[in-house]
């Protein structure tokens, strides 16, 4: 399975922005957070790497990356942690980062959720969630306060401290911190990162809930593609501190633009394949037609992406192949399969169908989306 | 991939604003400042001394460093038997008074060791309680039975393990505590008794906390000067005094404390290098709920009598002696005489505890927001005085001052013919100024382990908040710290409170603190007459004890984190 990202794709062209470029002022009203060809440098390092994207008022953005791909960089950097050492970062319309001014996070109005909360250990839940509060009259911040205890479903805790509550409550706490002000954007930086594994879908859930009746404009930062999909509507991908796709979550699973993507979001197998014309590519378990024309010459070498939802099991189909591995998942096995080429496919089975390893099961292509590649070293 | 985490980048990598490019300057200002007294003494190895130290060499100096050697020895022995037992016997058994032990074990900690040395000297000599209640039982007379003498190597011996052996029982308790319960029942599992156990998993599981105890018991040996002068045993600390004052050789002095800084810097590589290894060993950071062995009958009161020994010989028989000299003088000493040197002694703790800590403070923040490798070095050389004999320092800052004196008083009289006399020398700023070399990284490291606790993602988080670093430091970091700072003092304080040797040599003349009056009259055999003075150290050595017992009995019930 090739891992490395392939620069020189064609495919890997830039997407439209998250937001389209806008056309008439009302669009332009609407920008929340302008990123526009921003990089960001440590020395000769380059981080980040001439990203753009921007995000209307109300919406639920995510950067995706492994770790190491510049997403936190670039949280920190609209954030204003981080100076800017290319583009112009602009929040509510106003230019807040460029190369040699940076205006200090203080006088930003961002909100910031961290990995690690950073709640303030000698303030209660209350004093913690009004500490950005101090311009409010009391009156008014006791108000705002109580209702974000009531949002995070935390009244009874008002006067705990930190070290009483469950990482989740802490994790709450520290969002409500973050929104109590009213920031023009909300910053989170890989908070369910310290969570356990189970809770964290279900705790992007609940947050993309109260983000969305507060009415909140955040971009989440993360390396785990269920909490991405769990609560972002769009979500960019991070590799190498490039944006490579921006897209749903079924865009990026089903469409991916690069083989980064293809790689990195969910599980899958580069098959090899041979361009039949500008919709079809012959592989060893049949030919898959897309639906817009691919870009490819005829009879080229190409590769297409294998998903193991793409592949059914089907007793009945003559195309057969060998079980290598298999992985319970519970509802479903997960079979590794071998084709009489040697390539190896990833295949989904309900786990009622249980087989042994070195068994052969019959296979049948179901793939609804053509995801095709040009092959190393072929003209694309 | 390491540089680019992200919560830590923020404090790791030197920002780029212009006002904060004054720090390293700064700080290697003060840390050269503070290790001149160390730059001195390691500096007159390279000056010839001549015929002296030829001289030192033929005669005392082998004795030195075979009394020194011996004296470490005991220490040893006697801390590790005492500490390590004590340790062993009160985190994994149970019997009668062990919760009592657990903190009162530290206690010793509070008595300065020339002070349990002299105060023994009363108890046990010829005209003391001890041998004439003796002589009273037996009806022997002057000559007729052998004792023992305690003013003699042995005797320095065991008085220092007596004082010194809570520093082994302190990193040996946390070493045994933060042992996974598992290896132990492994042991068992596998055929062991618990006493093998003991010896053949947890001792080496627990050893590199337990040297790295060592090496500080051995530290606070190697700095004592009050014992050995006063029981007359010859060590490198007289040496140096001796050879100073008696033989008026400041060259020879420094070549001797540059000797002495010799066997301490090999303390320091063994602390180190313990500690390094000790980190490996700890499988577990929460303290487990432990299933103690519960010791019954003969068993139960051998421990019980094991604690409880260094415990009354070490705290409970000398403080009671002191308080009941005190009780006898006390309507003729507690007078103007003895408040006016409580106020020297407590006026100069004070003023050594506020500057160790603003530089402390100073130290630790630069090393917070400016942490390139100049300033960590710096901020590590500056704190390189907690090892270094308090004699040592005397001497290092003694001779650069008288230097600088009599520099300055022949140019200003070539120059104005006006003489300046001693403008450092014999002043309290000297006094000072080797308190704050000695006792700084006792500051530092209670400052820098509050720091510690505030998070750089707390300052972005007040940031992303709308406040800027300055309010940050008045909302946050003044509240959060307010503890550490508190115990930095208080631990400065005391230290200084029980200082000896270096305020022996460096006050003013005619200036006395409650430690160096304790002493002087101490060494006239004037012993009821010193006991408020070193009554009053001991009560006040008692507050960080207190402080470090309330920790202990915190994590013991630390159910919650």
């Amino acid at each position: 399975m090739p891992t490395a990202p392939d620069d020189d794709c064609p495919t890997a062209e830039p997407r439209p922005l998250l937001a389209p470029p806008s056309t008439t002022a009302a669009d332009a009203e609407r920008i929340q957070l302008e990123v526009n060809a921003v990089s960001v440098a440590y020395g000769e390092v380059t981080i980040v790497r001439n990203v753009s994207f921007a995000l209307a008022r109300g919406d639920l953005g995510c950067l995706l990356g492994p770790s190491g791909c510049g997403k936190t960089t670039l949280l920190r950097a609209i954030a204003g942690f981080e100076p800017v050492t290319a583009g112009v970062i602009r929040l509510h319309g106003k230019q807040v980062s460029a190369p040699g001014t940076t205006i200090p996070p203080e006088e930003r109005r961002v909100g910031m959720v961290f990995q690690d909360f950073a709640l303030f250990p000698h303030l209660t839940v209350a004093k913690n969630i009004g500490f950005g509060l101090r311009r409010l009259r009391a009156a008014e911040r006791e108000r705002r306060v109580g209702a974000l205890l009531e949002l995070i479903g935390m009244g009874a805790a008002a006067n705990h401290y930190p070290h009483e509550l469950s990482g989740g409550m802490q994790q709450r706490v520290a969002l409500a911190r973050a929104m109590a002000p009213r920031p023009d954007i909300l910053l989170l930086d890989e908070p369910f990162s310290n969570m356990d594994a189970d809770l964290r879908e279900q705790l992007a859930r609940e947050v993309r809930g109260m983000l969305q009746r507060e009415g909140v404009t955040a971009i989440l930062v993360t390396h785990d593609q269920l909490e991405a999909f769990a609560m972002a509507d769009r979500i960019g991908v991070l590799g190498d501190g490039e944006i490579r796709q921006w897209g749903s979550g079924f865009d990026l699973y089903h469409e991916p633009a690069d083989r980064f993507v293809a790689n990195f979001i969910g599980q899958g197998v580069l098959l090899p394949a041979l361009v039949q014309d500008d919709l079809r590519v012959k592989t060893e378990l049949g030919t898959i037609a897309g639906v817009r024309p691919h870009g490819l010459a005829p009879g080229g070498l190409a590769e297409v992406l294998i998903r193991p939802d793409d592949l059914d099991y089907d007793d009945s189909s003559t195309r057969r192949a060998q079980i290598v591995e298999r992985a319970f998942r519970g509802a479903e096995f997960l079979y590794t399969l071998r084709l009489p080429s040697g390539a190896e496919v990833l295949c989904l089975v309900p786990s009622h169908h249980r087989h042994a390893i070195g068994e052969t099961l019959g296979i049948r292509l179901l793939a609804e989306h053509l995801v095709v590649f040009p092959r190393d070293g072929a003209p694309g | 991939m390491s540089t680019l985490t992200p919560t830590l980048s923020a404090t790791t990598r030197p920002r780029r604003g212009r006002h904060l490019s004054a720090w390293p300057p700064t700080l290697v200002s003060i840390a050269l400042l503070l290790s001149l007294p160390v730059l001195v003494v390691v500096g007159f190895l390279f000056v010839p001394a001549g015929e002296i130290w030829r001289h030192l060499a033929a005669t005392v100096l082998p004795l030195y460093v075979s009394n020194s050697l011996l004296l470490m020895l005991g220490v040893s022995v006697g801390t590790l038997i005492g500490g390590v037992g004590c340790a062993w016997l009160t985190s994994m058994c149970r019997f009668p008074g062990r919760g009592l032990f657990e903190w009162a074990l530290l206690l010793p900690m509070a008595m300065p060791a020339y002070i349990i040395a002299y105060t023994y000297t009363g108890l046990l000599d010829f005209a003391g309680p001890v041998q004439t209640t003796l002589r009273a039982w037996t009806g022997w007379g002057f000559r007729d039975y052998w004792f023992p003498q305690i003013r003699s190597l042995e005797g320095a011996m065991l008085m220092l393990s007596l004082v010194l052996y809570p520093y082994v029982y302190l990193l040996a308790r946390a070493a045994f505590l933060s042992q996974s319960l598992c290896v132990l029942d492994v042991s068992r599992t596998l055929g062991n008794g618990p006493w093998r156990t003991f010896f053949t998993v947890a001792l080496p599981l627990a050893r590199p906390a337990i040297v790295a105890g060592l090496s500080l018991a051995l530290m606070e040996a190697l700095a004592d000067y009050g014992t050995v002068q006063y029981f007359g045993v010859p060590t490198f600390t007289t040496g140096i005094f001796r050879t100073w004052f008696g033989l008026g050789s400041p060259a020879a002095a420094a070549q001797l404390s540059a000797l002495l800084l010799g066997f301490v810097f090999a303390l320091i590589l063994l602390e180190r290098w313990s500690r390094r290894h000790a980190r490996y060993h700890h499988s577990s950071q929460r303290e487990q709920v432990i299933r103690r062995l519960h010791l019954r009958g003969w068993r139960a009161a051998l421990a019980s009598l094991f604690c409880f020994s260094p415990l009354l010989f070490g705290f409970l028989v000398p403080a009671g002696q002191l308080l009941y000299w005190s009780l006898a003088v006390a309507t003729t000493r507690f007078d103007a005489a003895f408040l006016q040197l409580a106020w020297n002694s407590l006026s100069l703790a004070a003023g050594a505890a506020l500057l160790a800590l603003l530089l402390a403070l100073l130290l630790g923040y630069g090393r917070r927001l400016h942490p390139s490798l100049t300033v960590r070095t710096s901020v590590q050389v500056a704190a390189m005085g907690y090892a270094v004999p308090g004699t040592v320092i005397a001497v290092g800052v003694m001779i650069p001052f008288a230097w600088f004196d009599n520099s300055l008083d022949a140019w200003m009289r070539a120059r104005f013919g006006v003489s300046t006399g001693l403008l450092l020398s014999g002043t309290l700023a000297a006094v000072m100024f080797a308190y704050v070399t000695r006792f700084l990284a006792v500051a530092l490291q209670t400052v820098e382990a509050g720091l510690t606790k505030i998070r750089p993602s707390m300052d972005e988080a007040g940031r992303s908040l709308g406040y800027r670093p300055s309010q940050m430091l008045a909302r946050i970091h003044l509240p959060m710290l307010r503890g550490s700072l508190l115990t930095a003092l208080l631990l400065v304080f005391v230290d200084v409170l029980k200082e000896l040797p270096a305020t022996l040599i460096l006050r003013p003349f005619n200036f006395n603190t409650l430690a160096v009056r304790a002493f002087e009259l101490a060494s006239d055999e004037r012993l009821a007459d010193s006991a408020p003075a070193a009554l009053t150290i001991v009560i006040a050595g008692l507050l960080p004890v207190i402080l470090l017992s309330r920790s202990i009995t915190r994590s013991r019930h630390a159910d919650s984190p």
